[in-house]
Order: C-alpha cells, then structure tokens, then sequence
C-alpha cells in the first residue's frame, strides 16, 4: 500500500451501504501524486459508488478522504472541488441548453471570485475576468481539440466530443484530482487512442488522474498503479504487471481459478 | 404600463420556478410589503423636508429593495429550504402559509385601509401620438426596460447568471463545478424580491395607494403572466407580463361597447383569468416555454 512519502489522496477505511448492499467495506487506498491511478473490477463492484464518495457526492458511513492532508469527508460538494477534485460522470452529464464554452466557463466557477455586486455594476474587475475566463475557457477546448465547437450547444455534439467536453469542463476548475468514470465508454479505437494521449498529457503537465475504466488494455497500458474492487472490497492494489496476475483479481473476473488474466480481460 | 409591472412581478415567479420548480405564492406578499415600506419611508421623510419629490421617491425605493431583498432570503431559507427535498405540493401550501402570514402581519403594522401615496409624481397628460401618456407611466416603462436588461445581462453575460442556470438545469451537478447551489438559490429569490419591491412602488405610485391585499390579485395576475410567457423562462415572463397588461388593458376598454353596455369595465379581472385557462387548456408550457410538460 505505500506509494511514497507524501499521497495526494488518502482514502481511508471508507463504508457505504445502500439498503441491505453493501457497496464499501472498508476500502483504504493512497494516490501518489502526478500518478494515473487505474481503479476496475466487475459491475456492481462498488467504483463509481467510491468515486461518488471521493467526490463528495455521497456521505459514506464511515471512513475519511483527505486530499493534501486536507479531509474532504463531510465537506459539501461545492467545497470538494473547490478543494481540488474534479471529475466526469459515467453517463455525461453536460449542461445541454448551455454552448461547449459556457459549460467549461461554468465549471471555472470555483476558480473565479466575481461577486452579485459586481456582476450587477459590471466593474472593471469583473470585466477583466469574464474575458480573462472565456480566453481560459478557449484555451481548455483547444486542449481537448474541440474549440471549432465553442459555440455549439453542447447537447448537439457527437458523444465522443461530449466526452472531451467533460474533460474541459472539469479541468476548468485547475483540480489536483480528476476522477474520469469510464472515459472511454462508447468510444472507438481511434478515439481511445487519443483519449489515451490526453490522459498522459494531464499527468505530463502535473495533474493526477483516477481512472475507472472497463477498457482494461487502457488501464494497463497507462497506469501507473491500478485498484480491484469487487463487493465492495479493494481485493488487489499495486502496478498493472502484480495485479495482472493476481490469482484474487482473476478469480473476480473469471468466477474461479483458472488461465491466466491475459487471456480472460482482454 | 400595467404590464411592465406584470412583467416585473412575473420574473420573480418565473426565476424561482426555473431553479426550483416552485412556485412561490407568496411572491405577490413581497410587492405589497415592498409598496408598504416605500410609503412609510416617504411619508416619513415627505412631510414638509424640503426635499425634491424625486429624491424622496428614490429614497423609499432605495429603502425598500433592501428591505424586500431580505424578505426574500428570509422566506427561502425558513419556508422553502427545509422543504427542499420534500414533495412538490408541501412547499407549495409553506408559500401559501407564508402569503397568509405576510398579508396579516401587514394588516397588522399598515392597518386594514388604504394607504394613500403622496402625490409625488408627475400626473398630468401629454399627448404623444394620439396616446395619452402620463410622465408616470414613462418612467415606469422606462424603468422596467432598464431592469429587464439589466437582468438578461445578469443572467445571460456573468459568473453568477451562469451559476444560475447551471443550478435550474441540474442543482447536483452545478455542485459538481463548485457552485454554492444553496447560496444562488437564495441569491434568485433576492433578485426576484428586489424588483417585486420596484414593482410595488410602481403599482403604489401609480394608483396611488396600496394596501394589504394588493399582493393578492397582483401576484395571480403575474403568476398568469409567467404562465403565458412560458414559466421558467425569463424572457417569457418580460413578454408574458406586457402581452396581458395589453390584453386586460383592451379588454376592459372594449367589453362595454362589445357587449352592448351589459359588462362593464370592472370585469377587467376576467381577461387575465380567461388568458390563464386558454393557456393551461391549449398550450401549457407558455409562449416561449418548452420544459413545462415534463416539470409540472
């Protein structure tokens, strides 16, 4: 479990039960910084269900994150991001009736301080940064090469571009953490492809990125270290290579022991 | 001119609906208390201070905008905040509760009769175009002009126009950028009391009195307004409001001679009700509106 003096994020301990399913038990897990952590396992193992609590979107019912030694648990979601951590949803979920630009301008709101008074008086301040705002918000679309789209609502675009858009918009806020849930959903090879060089970008420039993904040639391919979850319990952590071979995560996959995990996730 | 004033009192429905998908009865109660203070700050300071009749006017609205805004964030956070997750028709019958608390305690500071207005603005006619126009009437269309612009600015070009709307598309996920959802909520309530507070003053100044029960009327009347325009649309409630002041205006003018004397105008009432059903019967989500189906 250690990976180095200082993880960007601690998850510790962390319980969630919905009903009578218990989502999490007891999941501890560290992410170094500027890593790409890989975090898979079966359906219904419990991943968006810890991605949900990391973000502040569910309480869990026990446990702690901290993020730069600074506890998320507890904190409202708002406060969350403004803390460093972003993320994209499984299901895109975009603001549809807003254009690409507005929704990455939207999710810079942590990052911007203009108050009511302002907005209202139109200061010299405010003004300087809504166009300070838009120029970033431009710059982030570029980044995920959509900017030809700016002004499209974003509710029209191809969902692979709805995908990067996400991808903008959660940057938009400059996160320490982005969690991305199943980024490669849906996507074909070649969009995979790139999706991949924009992963390896984000770590390049500083950012580090959990990762929940089903593409488990992705996941191997450029993590630094990857998480199994399955009924709720972290059943193998360490890099791709280990858990690859980890007679508990192919037994997860499989139902029993058997051939070798190449062979079954690929 | 009636309808700048629907209009104003309209958007304060109609923004909270946006973001909600409440509708706050008890917004009509904000216009009159609005109208309430403004008199009270005027005639406190009117009588015999020297001061030019503008100068007092700006001072009971300055007063009153405040004073409303407050009200506003009040009636968020005790009757619609703790009923945020509940279903639809419980904060529905807390906005009603709260119309019945606001007329009363009104009834109770103003008294049950009608306050006057003083005299303070402009009365006598001009003549424009063959249309007889008070300067009171001009300032306040001009006035509604100003502050419809200056909202569609505010919601359409800032930070916080954005949060709003990120919030009526989807609160969680607004949460998710890093927008205080609790904060532009009470913040929307605020500006939709802020301009309830203009409009009573209008309203006030132009009848030249007001009195506890105001609200009441007004409040349906614009409630029919954001109805028609398309409720959660902001522009729908700017063209809904000015659509129905025209349309009770004319009613009334003409309902003698169509009916050949029989109705009079004193049925005035009746268009914007009869406008009301028309529009519920055969084009519920309004003018402008394309969400009300799935919403209501």
């Amino acid at each position: 479990m250690n990976v180095g003096p200082e993880p960007l994020l601690r998850v510790h301990g962390i319980s969630k039960a919905f009903g009578g399913v218990q989502a999490l038990s007891g999941v501890s897990l560290e992410i170094a910084r500027r890593s790409i952590y890989g975090l898979i396992g079966p359906n219904g193992a419990g991943k968006t269900t810890l991605f949900n609590v990391i973000t502040g979107f569910i309480a869990p019912d026990a446990g702690t994150c901290t993020l730069d030694g600074r506890r998320l648990t507890g904190e409202p979601v708002h406060r969350v991001v403004q803390l460093g951590v972003a993320r994209t949803f499984q299901n895109i979920r975009l603001f549809h009736q807003m254009s690409a630009l507005e929704n990455v301008m939207v999710g810079m709101h942590a990052r911007s301080t203009a108050g009511a008074l302002g907005a209202v008086l139109r200061t010299r301040r405010v003004r300087d940064e809504e166009a300070r705002m838009e120029a970033a918000a431009h710059a982030l679309l570029e980044r995920v090469s959509i900017a030809a789209h700016a002004d499209a609502p974003s509710g029209s675009l191809p969902y692979g571009l709805q995908r990067r858009l996400e991808i903008a918009r959660a940057l938009a806020s400059s996160p320490k953490l982005i969690a991305l849930d199943e980024p490669a959903a849906g996507m074909n090879a070649s969009e995979t492809a790139s999706l991949r060089e924009l992963i390896d970008a984000l770590r390049e420039d500083g950012t580090t990125v959990l990762l929940i993904e089903h593409d488990v040639r992705l996941v191997m391919g450029l993590c630094d270290r990857v998480a199994v979850l399955d009924h709720g319990q972290l059943i193998a952590e360490g890099v791709p290579a280990a858990v690859q071979s980890d007679p508990a995560v192919i037994e997860a996959y499989l139902g029993a022991p058997a051939a070798p995990v190449a062979t079954a996730v690929r | 001119m009636l309808g700048s004033i629907y209009a104003l009192v309209a958007l304060g429905y109609t923004m909270v609906y946006g973001i909600l998908g409440l509708i706050n009865f008890a917004h009509g109660e904000v216009v009159m208390i609005g109208a309430m203070i403004a008199i009270s700050v005027i005639v406190a300071i009117g009588t015999g201070s020297g001061l030019p009749a503008p100068a007092v006017m700006i001072a009971g609205i300055a007063v009153a905008i405040p004073a409303c805004m407050l009200l506003g964030a009040l009636l968020e956070r005790i009757a619609y905040r703790p009923l945020r997750d509940a279903p639809r028709l419980t904060a529905l019958i807390s906005a009603i509760g709260m119309s019945i608390v606001l007329q009363n305690v009104a009834m109770i500071v103003w008294g049950r009769q009608y306050i006057s207005f003083p005299p303070l603005l402009p009365n006598e006619p001009h003549a424009v175009l063959g249309a007889t126009v008070t300067g009171t009437q001009v300032l306040i269309v001009a006035l509604t002009v100003v502050l419809m612009g200056a909202l569609l600015l505010l919601v359409h070009r800032t930070r916080l126009g954005r949060a709003m709307r990120a919030t009526s598309q989807s609160p969680a996920l607004a949460g998710l950028m890093g927008v205080n959802v609790d904060r532009i909520i009470m913040f929307t309530f605020m500006i939709g009391s802020a301009l309830a507070a203009v409009a009573g003053v209008m309203i006030a100044g132009y009848y030249g009195q007001a009195h506890y029960h105001m609200g009441f009327m007004l409040g349906l009347k614009a409630f029919t307004a954001a109805v028609l325009g398309g409720i959660g649309n902001i522009s729908g409630a700017m063209l809904g409001g000015l659509a129905l002041g025209v349309i009770e205006s004319l009613g009334a003018g003409y309902i003698g001679a169509l009916t050949g004397g029989f109705l009079g105008s004193h049925y005035q009432d009746v268009f914007a009700f009869a406008v009301l059903i028309v529009v519920l019967v055969f084009r519920p989500s309004g003018l402008l509106g394309e969400r009300v189906a799935e919403r209501a």
